[in-house]
């Protein structure tokens, strides 16, 4: 869609219309061109400057003991995450334990009762519940399984980033079914399949690549997830891996140590972002690889 | 005569419903169940303050009066000043990318934007405490109040501490960038193709074939995708409260210190000791889910309109 | 469950409603639709349509699109009903049986009838053979063993004309197969499970001539051993592999005759006027 070099007569004729000189309207749309080249550009200048200072900041203070050590108390030097790293692993494991079930089973329902009253109305309300901040997750699920308990426990946190989950897996799944031909779904059935064989058997597994790039693309939202774990996780300075106790993880402890007053902890919190980052590239890295693939594997 | 309307199910079948159907419906009942829990974890603030704990301006933990004006105010201010920066850039960006951008530029382009939602928010914190505010401190904040002479307007007066509203907005802006530049991007390519053309038929250049064609039929969808960001701005909490400077009081400057309702709780729930101190937090709580559900809904609604219409 | 369960079904024929002309011996009855009215929401598309299939014979139904036809084909084995806020109204008889009658199980049914759409519908995640197979996962422990499954897999690609071209790679995607060879293995797929009857919705819409030619022969062949039904808005196409044509017009049957007749002769003025191109 070249614009052409000499004015056509419509161009004149919408000139004269729009009554400037065809001379001025070229330059506003040169300059808008401009304008957008330098929004664009602007756009991902933060992302650069972040990741540039990560990268120099953590690397300088990530070694192996970082992962193979626990944290020291104030005034010694050294230590490391161990706990904490460990901790983000098991609260995502707990949450996908949760998410991933319900958001399937509820992505199956929307694409396949499509249009219903119901369908609609969970559609809309998923995508209100994913709008919800991440703090109120946080209090509902203090107010759910931390105050009756009595104290701070690691379920609570990972069901907090579990319920989070839900949305996000449910609507991919549905898209993602959406894509497989219906023509298929009949087929099965015409083969005298029942409608569940039907649904996991055929639908699910042909939208299965699809389907395991939106979850990893939530696990990845959440694994970063600090509000909902503030009073239910609540960190840990000790190696812990029981669920009914408090348990590190890593966003936790970052925050922690960025907004405490030592430098070594500063240190740490450089070294701890640069993980968790690295951890969330890698897995938005491989959704975006098992996405291509699917693509280029095709349905016809 | 045999007349059937629905499937004989098997059991299997039925089963099959029953649970695809419960899963479907867990999401609603939670939505529920969490804005119930919420207000009755609200309930004895609500109870003992009434209104004013909306209209309260003081927060005294020691004394046991809580007011959210504060924090309603650090809310909306910080917000509204984070679209106000992001709108314009995450616009252009979608512009760009969906009309302008040569086809090698614009799938990087897109990752890269794409890649700003992906930042954890206590990343955003953690970057914002050691490189924006020491930015803003030195060289940004004076240079507005000193340089360009903004100093004696009550907006940007004060000493520049660093941590201010200002800083939670710059970081906010930052983090809603993606998101509203992701919704726009997507409506603007459900634009009709003949929408445009026509455009160009009649010998409009470029601009103003998205100014007049593409911009009008998109603009209900644009308007949800900023709504979109707002709600998000609304309830972000790490990074707000890392740089906001977590001080419950009403200023007009940008400059000083603030509060957000996402923030307080943040900062002081784990810590709360009194029933009316957790309560009132939970009331924090609870306005900021009506807020963001209505701020939601309402993006929701006009992003589908769009996506209806376009179809 | 029902009588439908067990193979050796006696071939019943009630009368038929129109009877079928110039035939010395009548062949049996395959199926026989009796008053069927097929609707979708207050949409009637199929009137009080009663026609029979013959045993072992190629029947093609033709009308103009939006006619009625494809949604009489999916009555004949309960598929019309998996669509939301379709139903039906009738009886259909297979081999005597009425399969809308109260506690016949659609799966059932539709193990029986096997169908064939318009555009391929491979399962893109199976293999060629386990597509071919794949009427058996369904069974559970009712299905044969492994060998007897490859025998049965080997004789469907034989019968659909398939097996030389993939009997090298029947370990790989089916979704690397052309248009035309996938459409002929949705028809091994489809013969596996030894259906009585043979459902093809347009099987020809979106192949190629070449393929098309083959899917013909194809139906020639299967003519004699399975009784087939198949709905075409090509005349030519129903004019060369069918032994008798239905032609329908706005969810009305306007006329059932041996194809030869209802091309060169037929009885009602509105066939003419379709057959001759003057409408549709």
């Amino acid at each position: 869609m070249a614009t052409t070099s000499r004015p056509t007569g419509q161009q004149r004729a919408f000139a004269e219309r729009t009554g400037r000189s065809l001379g001025r309207r070229r330059v506003t749309n040169a300059v808008m061109l401009g304008i957008m080249y330098v929004a664009a550009f602007a756009a991902t200048l933060p992302l650069v400057f972040i990741l540039v200072h990560l990268a120099r900041e953590g690397a300088s203070s990530l070694d192996l003991a970082f992962f193979t050590r626990m944290p020291k108390p104030v005034g010694e030097t050294g230590g490391g995450m161990a706990n904490a790293i460990t901790g983000t692993l098991i609260l995502i494991a707990i949450a996908a334990a949760i998410g991933l079930p319900i958001g399937i089973g509820a992505g199956l329902h929307l694409a396949e009762q499509r249009g219903t009253r119901l369908a609609n109305a969970v559609r809309f309300l998923s995508d209100v519940l994913n709008g919800l901040p991440s703090i109120v997750m946080g209090i509902f699920a203090w107010q759910v399984l931390v105050r009756p308990i009595g104290h701070f426990s690691a379920l609570a946190g990972g069901i907090a980033l579990g319920v989070m989950m839900i949305p996000l897996v449910t609507r991919t799944t549905e898209e993602m079914i959406r894509l497989v031909p219906t023509s298929l779904r009949e087929a099965a059935l015409a083969l005298g399949y029942a409608r569940w064989r039907t649904s996991l058997s055929i639908v699910l597994r042909t939208a299965l690549p699809g389907i395991v790039t939106g979850a990893l693309v939530a696990v990845a939202r959440i694994a970063g997830e600090t509000a909902p774990l503030i009073f239910t996780a609540f960190g840990n300075q000790f190696w812990s891996t029981a669920l009914d106790q408090p348990m590190a993880a890593l966003p936790l402890q970052i925050y922690s140590y960025a907004t405490s007053p030592f430098d070594d902890w500063h240190r740490l919190a450089w070294a701890g972002a640069l993980v968790l980052i690295a951890l969330v590239l890698i897995i938005s890295l491989v959704a975006r690889f098992a996405t291509r693939s699917r693509f280029t594997a095709g349905h016809d | 005569m045999g007349s059937t309307s629905i499937e004989g199910a098997s059991s299997a079948d039925r089963w099959y419903r029953i649970i695809t159907t419960a899963c479907a419906l867990s999401i609603p009942l939670l939505l529920g169940f969490i804005a119930l829990q919420v207000f009755v974890g609200a309930w004895p603030a609500f109870e003992k303050f009434g209104l004013s704990f909306l209209t309260g301006s003081t927060w005294d933990v020691g004394a046991g009066e809580f007011g959210a004006a504060p924090m309603i105010y650090g809310t909306v201010v910080s917000s509204v000043l984070a679209l106000v920066l992001a709108t314009p850039l995450a616009l252009g960006v979608a512009i760009f990318l969906s009309e302008f951008a040569p086809p090698w530029l614009r799938q990087p382009v897109a990752f890269l934007v794409d890649l700003l939602a992906a930042i954890p928010s206590v990343v955003y914190g953690l970057w914002g405490i050691f490189v924006l505010l020491p930015v803003l401190r030195e060289d940004v904040m004076p240079f507005l109040a000193t340089t360009l002479g903004l100093g004696n307007t009550p907006l940007f007066s004060g000493p520049a501490y660093g941590n201010s509203m200002l800083a939670a907005s710059v970081i906010l802006a930052i983090m809603i960038l993606p998101y509203i530049s992701a919704v726009a991007r997507e409506v603007l390519m459900a634009v009709p193709r003949a929408q445009r053309e026509a455009a160009l038929a009649l010998g409009a250049t470029r601009w103003e074939m998205i100014r007049d064609a593409v911009v009008p039929y998109a603009r209900s969808g644009i308007i949800g995708g900023i709504i979109l960001g707002l709600g998000r701005a609304l309830g972000e909490t790490m990074a707000v409260t890392m740089l906001i400077g977590n001080r419950a009081e009403l200023s007009a400057s940008l400059f000083a210190p603030g509060y957000t309702l996402a923030s307080v709780i943040a900062n002081e729930f784990a810590e709360a000791s009194t029933e009316f101190h957790t309560a009132a937090l939970m009331a924090c709580g609870a306005v900021l889910l009506v807020v963001t559900l209505m701020v939601n809904m309402i993006a929701r609604w006009l992003v589908g309109r769009v996506a209806r219409e376009g179809r | 469950m029902t009588s439908l369960i067990m193979p050796p079904a006696p071939p019943v024929a009630p009368p038929p409603a129109d009877a079928p002309e110039s035939a010395s011996v009548a062949p049996a009855v395959r199926v026989a639709v009796r008053q069927l009215d097929a609707y979708y929401g207050a949409n009637r598309t199929v009137r009080g349509v009663s026609l029979d299939f013959l045993d072992a014979q190629v029947t093609a139904i033709i009308g103009p699109s939006g006619c009625g036809k494809s949604t009489l084909l999916r009555c004949l084995n309960r598929m019309h009903e998996t669509i939301i806020g379709a139903r039906t109204e009738g009886e259909v008889m297979l081999d005597g049986d009425d399969i809308y009658a109260r506690g016949v199980n659609p799966i059932e049914v539709r193990r029986r009838i096997g169908m064939v759409f318009q555009r391929p519908t491979p399962f893109p995640t199976m293999s060629i053979r386990d597509n071919v197979a794949a009427g058996f996962q369904s069974l559970g422990r009712r299905a044969p063993d492994r060998r007897t499954i490859d025998e049965i897999v080997e004789k469907s690609l034989v019968q659909a004309a398939l097996w030389n071209e993939v009997k090298d790679r029947l370990r790989e995607s089916a979704t690397g197969l052309s248009g035309g060879q996938q459409q002929r293995l949705c028809i091994a797929r489809a013969l596996a499970t030894s259906p009585r009857v043979l459902l093809l919705d347009e099987p020809t819409a979106s192949l190629d001539p070449i393929s098309t030619q083959k899917v013909e022969e194809l139906l020639y062949e299967l003519r004699g051993s399975v009784t087939v039904v198949i709905v075409t808005h090509n005349m030519q196409q129903a004019a060369r592999v069918s032994d008798r044509t239905a032609f329908m017009l706005m969810g009305d049957l306007v006329e059932v005759s041996p194809t030869r007749k209802l091309f060169t002769a037929p009885e009602d003025s509105r066939t003419e006027a379709y057959i001759t191109g003057r409408f549709g």
